[in-house]
């Protein structure tokens, strides 16, 4: 636990693997430097690794004012224990106010451990963060320029928003393609600030045996149209129809985490709080009330058709068109429409 | 080999079946208000744990920390093939956030002496994953996150098959150590006839007491008390007796625990509101479909 510190910097991890770096880091750092804006303070990014040094151009391209890198073969794979004493080393020393970590699987083992070395607060899954003032009911007492860590809780029934005012740093985790990626200033000047991992006596409990990658299958995030199917597709039968209706507009195929728990579509296609966020030209939602979580991660599609049983089903609300109606019934007119209007393009 | 197993469990509401009054107002959860179920990813995790016992010999204890009612996670666990099962309740634990509950759970699970503690990857209710990796901090416990497949346990140590999303690795770790468990790791063994009729029956110190009180509630506070211990006697004997620990059981400082043990605060709660835009509704019919095809085409949308 640090004190709090108000000019303190706003650190993003750049969690890299085999010298690349992920995307949430270079997305974080464009809504680092929003909230280092609000708070008149530099932006930090913290990269550890193994001949990763080339990437702090990277880092402060995307908006890092500072780069905290730290270079040891010992951290050429992650390990909870090493990274979290080498980042809590640098926490201690340089007292950022702000960390925030990619919701990714190793982003998940990281923060908590930090988080509980720190005695700090941690939010997980946030869809958003924001600088805002804190009133204590009870006192009275006013914690100026926090930062809110809003997430949608409980099922998805509300949006919570919490803080951390007393604890620091004040630390969230947010999962990958929720925040914008800025644009990078190839031309962008940073600090490089480098350290030494000074692990000491500090053992490695684990040791790698054997590792095997596999490359995603989809790539929801590049998608200029999405198909996506919910629990009421009802069967993974009737999930070919999104298949179908996704080949035929040359589109990704998305779903629910309801329709990937019922085992309708592959993990890889979950959009949501805890899947992908995806900001396609359409998004085509079937079959799918649409919870919070899901929106969360849909929202900003610039057009929105869903085509549901249910008028009251929450996807209505934010879908700029809506067919009430039987998906198998739907899909299958609307790609003889669509065949039709590409033939009768042909022939023009 | 009698390797100590701690399993941690938390009874969840069902977030998937939630009624309305969720919330109390001052932002936490009305538990009352809603069914109550096992974290799934926690029976995976129990399963894990049986698993082991089942090949390498030892004992699992369960621990869960939560008000009385949560005893029916532990009923459920001794009936799966516990053979122990512990309740950490106190109202100082109330309004806990993942740190002020890891910092709880280390303090009991240090008490047991654990060689391996196994949680569940997250828990439906806040799916936030923290615990665990907060839990194996606080016991300077190597972290094993994500287990999908547990090989080659001894008492020196193991080799666990990890999911890391974007593939899966195979890690060696020594004990004692601290896993959490995939809901992809196994198939939870349904509870066998015979337990359940044992262990249905099993019952803490609290749930006795008011079972007293229930059955005859004009005793004098006095008869209680000597009804209730003899119950608690029995249970005991037949080991039935679910253990409860409070806070001072487990050397808990207070100062870490509950909401004074807790950095992150609610600002807000909101309920959810939906921002529609302009909304346009068609008729499921191939008029309707056209009609927006059409409208999609032309906005250069699709096509």
């Amino acid at each position: 636990m640090i004190d709090v510190n108000r000019d303190g910097e706003v650190w993003v991890f750049a969690e890299q693997e085999d010298g690349r770096l992920s995307d949430v880091p270079l997305e974080l750092l464009g809504k680092a430097q929003e909230l280092a804006g609000r708070l008149g303070v530099l932006v930090g990014a913290v990269l550890l690794g193994e001949k990763v040094a080339p990437l702090a151009r990277i880092l402060t391209a995307h908006g890092a004012d500072k780069v905290y890198l730290v270079e040891d073969p010992v951290l050429a794979h992650y390990q909870a224990t090493s990274y979290s004493h080498v980042i809590c080393r640098l926490i201690e020393q340089h007292k950022p106010q702000i960390c925030l970590y990619g919701a990714t699987p190793l982003g998940r083992d990281l923060a908590p451990t930090i988080a509980s070395a720190m005695r700090c607060g941690l939010t997980a899954d946030c869809t958003d963060l924001q600088i805002g003032d804190h009133k204590i009911a009870r006192t009275g007492e006013v914690h100026e320029k926090l930062m809110f860590q809003i997430r949608p809780a409980f099922g998805g029934n509300i949006i919570a928003t919490i803080v951390n005012f007393d604890r620091w740093p004040q630390m969230a985790t947010v999962r990958e393609g929720v925040m914008r990626m800025p644009e990078p200033e190839e031309d962008r000047q940073g600090e490089v600030v480098e350290s030494a991992a000074d692990l000491g006596d500090l053992g490695l409990p684990l040791k790698l045996i054997e590792t095997h990658r596999r490359e995603k299958k989809v790539n929801l995030k590049a998608a200029r149209i999405i198909v996506a199917g919910g629990a009421g597709v009802g069967s993974r039968e009737n999930f070919q129809q999104i298949w179908n209706l996704a080949n035929c507009l040359g589109a990704a195929v998305g779903g629910s985490r309801a329709a990937v728990d019922l085992g309708y579509v592959d993990h890889d296609h979950q959009i949501g709080q805890t899947g992908t966020t995806v900001r396609p030209a359409l998004y085509i939602a079937c079959g799918l009330s649409g919870a919070v979580q899901h929106r969360a991660g849909m929202a900003e599609s610039a057009k929105i058709l869903a085509i549901n049983t249910d008028r009251d089903a929450p996807i209505l609300s934010i879908a700029h068109y809506g067919i009430i109606g039987d998906l198998n019934e739907v899909i299958p007119k609307m790609i003889k429409t669509i065949r039709r209007g590409a033939a009768a393009g042909v022939e023009n | 080999m009698a390797i100590n197993y701690v399993v941690c469990v938390k009874q969840v509401p069902d977030t998937k079946r939630i009624t309305g009054e969720a919330m109390k107002e001052d932002g936490t959860v009305n538990r009352a208000a809603l069914p109550a179920v096992f974290n799934p990813e926690d029976l995976n995790a129990l399963e894990a744990a049986l698993d082991v016992r089942d090949r390498c010999g030892g004992t699992v204890t369960v621990v869960t920390m939560g008000p009385p009612s949560a005893c029916e996670v532990l009923r459920t666990s001794l009936c799966l093939g516990a053979d122990r099962a512990i309740l950490l309740t106190d109202r100082k634990a109330a309004a806990s956030d993942t740190l002020a509950t890891s910092y709880i759970l280390s303090c009991a699970v240090r008490k047991l002496s654990a060689d391996m503690v196994f949680c569940g990857r997250q828990a439906i209710d806040g799916d936030t994953a923290q615990v665990g990796p907060q839990l194996a901090e606080k016991l300077s416990m190597p972290l094993v996150t994500y287990v999908e497949e547990l090989m080659d346990v001894t008492d020196a140590g193991f080799r666990a098959r990890r999911n890391v999303g974007n593939g899966w690795e195979v890690v060696e770790c020594r004990l004692p150590a601290l896993l959490t468990v995939m809901d992809t790791a196994n198939t939870p063994r349904p509870p066998a006839g015979r337990r359940i009729m044992k262990y249905k029956k099993a019952r803490s110190a609290m749930e006795v007491a008011a079972e007293v009180d229930q059955a005859d509630p004009d005793a004098t506070d006095a008869d209680k008390a000597v009804e209730t211990e003899k119950r608690i006697d029995a249970l005991r004997q037949r080991g039935l007796l679910i253990e409860q620990w409070n806070l001072a059981e487990i050397g808990a400082d207070l100062s870490w625990c509950g909401r004074d043990g807790s950095p992150t605060k609610v600002h807000r709660i909101q309920a959810v509101v939906l921002a529609g835009g302009e909304y346009h509704e068609l008729p499921p019919t191939d008029e309707g479909v056209a009609e927006l095809i059409g409208e999609l085409i032309q906005d250069h949308t699709i096509g």
